[in-house]
């Protein structure tokens, strides 16, 4: 049995392209009939990809027509100039184990691939497209990415700005539950960082703008409550976060104004994000006791700096995978080699494993 | 052969240092139970020497230096042991192992194991008074602990560069909640050790008795400015690690001098 897989991905073609091949499940039908006994189409924002088995080579050009959408026609020779990789059976299982593990995701070690392939497989499975072959593959897939995750920092840190706020909110007060949290300027970031917060647990959301409307808008798409602006100072003495995102010209907090409003909290630290270009805040206010303040400059030092430590971990992880394609590869081959002898079929030539072979 | 159970016990806590300084080292920390069973073991080895050493005195083994120093590295495991599943064991093992590192290493090291010429008469009162007062050492070694903690994450959080251990350690406030119940639970049973040392029977020399009390009210003042909100979580954890310091120094003093007074 050839196992192989075929796709593009975002490091080969745009989103143009993929998104034309990026086809239902329907697909996994088209290619059982194209000559695959198994099929395996994993479609994601940034990747196209099919995992098929098959007695005889079915080749990439096949595959691609039976992949693209609504029915359309390729033309052979524009087909052929598409950017399709083709990976077979070590290289495929390798390629497969790395997708899985977050390692060839645009963003190294995001898990949402990990959940988009089992549904995959769910999917091709209830639909009968896969079989023993890829069944036994996508299972080990899973339990290397697992393992990864688990031996390795690949995962670790936040990597956009959004939930470097929430994960550092978390740092500073764990459970956000209890966290009061006011937001200053209705601009989208801030929205986007609020409901960040209300998806870990926040409850006292309250909004402040320039334009009570606005703030009332808000307010009510997040779940808080509007603030008038002219008390969000009064405010600042009862939150725990603050998300600055005005368009002031000038600093709004700075550590005169700041100073008495921190003097009846000095066990309650507070958690200024500052969005706002130029900015809400006096940066010297990081320097105040029990004040922690992250511009959009920090927030995204944070983001680069988990970044740069999930690709530290890149070898660690590929050091797993390794050691995970060559026992599953000599599992084959042993299974393989049994089953020849079982059967009377002479025996795979020597111990290897021929790489067209599984 | 009693030693060789210290120097076992040693080197299960050294264990648990060197893989957290690979592991920090490559950038790797990782939660794992390595460090939780190689201070429990650490433990049941430092527990087998204090109990033979009881034996062969006949009493609880705080007669020298160094016995009140291995009871102390005992007292930081068993607190951390007891305290240890409210917070994150690894974590927390990690930062608790080179103190006890450090506590035993200079205990086999330095040549304070001196013997007494003839054998100490027991006397529970004064037994109570030396066990639990070290106890007490131990949570305000741990407190000590989890105030390093605090300031390695404030740190990091002020100068927003965060490194892999980061990740691991409690949230700001739930660490600030465990110095504040770890310096009540040492404070409380300080007051303890100490209101029983005026039950022993013996006339108490007047140098312990002053370093007791300046320990005593170093603490009663960290916990007052807590309770009363004067003093900043950060100044909180810094004083738990400057007041530490202070009480093991003084602990020194004490321990030599009782030592010298009760020398013939």
């Amino acid at each position: 049995m050839n196992l192989f897989c075929v796709g593009l991905s975002h490091h080969t073609a745009n989103v143009e392209t993929r998104e034309r091949f990026a086809s239902g499940a329907g697909a996994e039908c088209t290619l059982r009939a194209a000559g695959c006994a198994e099929a395996l189409v994993l479609a994601t924002c940034n990747r196209v990809e099919v995992y098929g088995a098959s007695e005889k080579r079915v080749s990439t050009d096949e595959i691609a027509q039976c992949l693209l959408q609504n029915g359309e026609v390729s033309d052979r020779s524009h087909s052929r100039a598409l950017p399709f990789y083709r990976y077979e059976a070590e290289k495929c299982v390798q390629h497969l184990f790395r997708v899985a593990s977050g390692l060839d995701s645009m963003v190294v070690g995001e898990t949402e691939i990990l959940g988009q392939t089992k549904k995959a497989y769910q999917s091709a499975r209830t639909s009968g497209a896969v079989g023993p072959c890829l069944h036994r593959l996508f299972q080990r897939a899973f339990r290397v990415a697992k393992q990864v995750r688990t031996h390795t920092e690949i995962t670790r840190g936040s990597v956009s700005v959004g939930s470097v706020a929430v994960d550092l909110a978390q740092k500073i007060f764990g459970e956000l539950a209890n966290c009061r949290v006011l937001v200053l300027g209705a601009g989208d970031t801030s929205e986007r960082t609020a409901r960040a917060l209300v998806s870990r647990g926040v409850t006292d959301l309250r909004v402040s703008n320039r334009s009570n409307h606005r703030a009332h808008e808000l307010a009510q798409r997040v779940g808080g409550r509007s603030v008038q602006f002219d008390r969000w100072a009064q405010q600042c003495c009862e939150v725990d976060i603050l998300i600055t995102s005005t368009s002031s010209d000038v600093p709004l907090l700075n550590p005169t104004n700041l100073g008495p409003m921190l003097a009846n909290r000095i066990d309650r630290p507070l958690f200024i994000i500052d969005i706002a270009v130029p900015r809400d805040v006096d940066p010297i206010v990081n320097e105040m006791e029990g004040v922690y303040l992250y511009d959009i400059d920090a927030l995204r030092s944070v983001a680069e700096q988990s970044l740069a430590m999930r690709r530290r971990q890149i070898a660690s992880a590929e050091a797993i995978i390794a050691e995970h394609v060559a026992d599953f590869l000599q599992k084959v081959s042993c299974e393989l080699r049994g089953a020849a002898g079982i059967s009377g079929h002479p025996p795979v030539a020597d111990s290897s494993l021929r790489p067209s072979q599984l | 052969m009693d030693r060789y159970l210290l120097i076992i016990s040693t080197i299960c806590f050294l264990a648990a240092v060197v893989r957290t300084g690979i592991a920090l080292r490559a950038g790797v920390f990782r939660q794992g139970r390595f460090n939780f069973l190689a201070i429990g073991l650490g433990f049941v080895f430092q527990t087998a020497f204090l109990s033979i050493r009881g034996q062969a005195l006949g009493r609880c083994p705080l007669t020298n230096l160094f016995e009140v120093f291995v009871f102390l590295a005992w007292s930081v495991a068993l607190i951390y042991m007891l305290v240890g599943p409210a917070y994150r064991l690894s974590l927390m093992g990690a930062f608790t192992a080179p103190l006890v590192v450090l506590l035993q290493g200079f205990a086999l090291i330095a040549p304070i194991d001196a013997r007494h010429p003839v054998k100490v008469p027991a006397n529970s009162s004064l037994e109570f008074h030396a066990s639990v007062s070290l106890i007490a050492y131990g949570a305000f070694a741990l407190a000590c602990i989890a105030g390093v903690m605090y300031l390695v994450q404030e740190r990091q959080l002020k100068t927003h560069h965060l490194r892999s251990i980061f990740y691991h350690l409690p949230p700001l406030t739930d660490l600030f909640a465990a110095i504040t119940r770890l310096l009540w639970l040492g404070f409380i049973l300080y007051t303890v050790g100490i209101a029983s040392g005026f039950f022993t029977g013996r006339p108490l020399p007047r140098v312990q008795v002053v370093a007791a009390i300046a320990v005593w009210l170093l603490y009663a003042t960290i916990l007052l400015g807590r309770y009363f909100r004067r003093i900043a979580p950060k100044r909180v954890a810094a004083l738990c690690i400057v007041g530490f310091s202070v009480a093991l120094t003084l602990l020194w003093g004490i321990t030599f001098s009782a030592q010298t007074h009760s020398a013939p």
